[in-house]
């Protein structure tokens, strides 16, 4: 069951990194970014390793989008 | 940004990240996370509250000489633990070899110095973040003055 869990998770990781690459509109580039550090904090918590989890969920998930959204928001939100 | 429901809802769950990340920072020897994760999630919830109250609300709370105050406070923290281990005769950074009390293994007050070098990492991390998010956001400020 955790298995199948942990492949959902790797194709869909795969998935966002795509389609991060090939996105047009910078704004939703960020989040589909967001959603694949929240899938790789689980991944990482389903692999043993709570500290980097915790770590990836707090930077990867909050400031990273905080930042980039900052970003975007003093550039053109188209590419 | 002066969204209601943004404001609301942040102000209702900003105290409980904060104590979420000194929980993490606090127990920092003993369980998953340390200085990294746990200041991480505090200058979050910093961001939090300047993006969802205005600007200048934010840098009200924490301003930019406040928070390079801390971020020093921080490094010299770590910085000082290693020099009193030096001061105690022992390498810099000892822990036991330099006669910290080390206490019961899995009690909150044990590990000697690590404890201390971790709310350091706290704090200068945790300042880290708003340093980040104003400096990249201020800027905005100073073109329109242009």
């Amino acid at each position: 069951m955790i298995d199948v869990l942990k492949y959902l998770i790797l194709f869909f990781l795969v998935f966002c990194a795509v389609f991060v690459a090939r996105t047009k509109d910078m704004l939703s580039a960020v989040i589909i970014f967001a959603a694949y550090s929240l899938m790789m904090a689980i991944l990482w918590l389903l692999l043993a390793a709570p500290d980097i989890a915790i770590t990836e969920a707090a930077i990867g998930a909050g400031v990273t989008t905080l930042l980039l959204v900052a970003a975007v928001s003093k550039t053109r939100r188209e590419e | 940004m002066e969204d209601i429901i943004v404001r609301y809802v942040s102000r209702f769950i900003l105290p409980f990240v904060q104590l979420y990340g000194l929980y993490i920072v606090l127990h920092g020897h003993l369980s998953p996370g340390g200085g990294f994760s746990g200041g991480a999630i505090i200058g979050a919830s910093m961001i939090l509250y300047a993006l969802s109250f205005n600007l200048a609300e934010g840098s009200k709370k924490l301003s930019h000489d406040v928070s390079s105050i801390l971020e020093s406070t921080g490094a010299l923290i770590f910085a000082g633990m290693g020099l009193i281990s030096i001061l105690l005769g022992a390498n810099f950074l000892a822990n036991g070899a330099a006669g910290f009390p080390l206490g019961t293994p899995g009690n909150l007050f044990s590990g000697g110095s690590i404890a201390i070098i971790t709310f350091g990492v706290g704090i200068k991390v945790a300042s880290t973040m708003a340093t980040l998010f104003y400096s990249l956001i201020e800027e905005e400020h100073s073109h329109e003055h242009h």
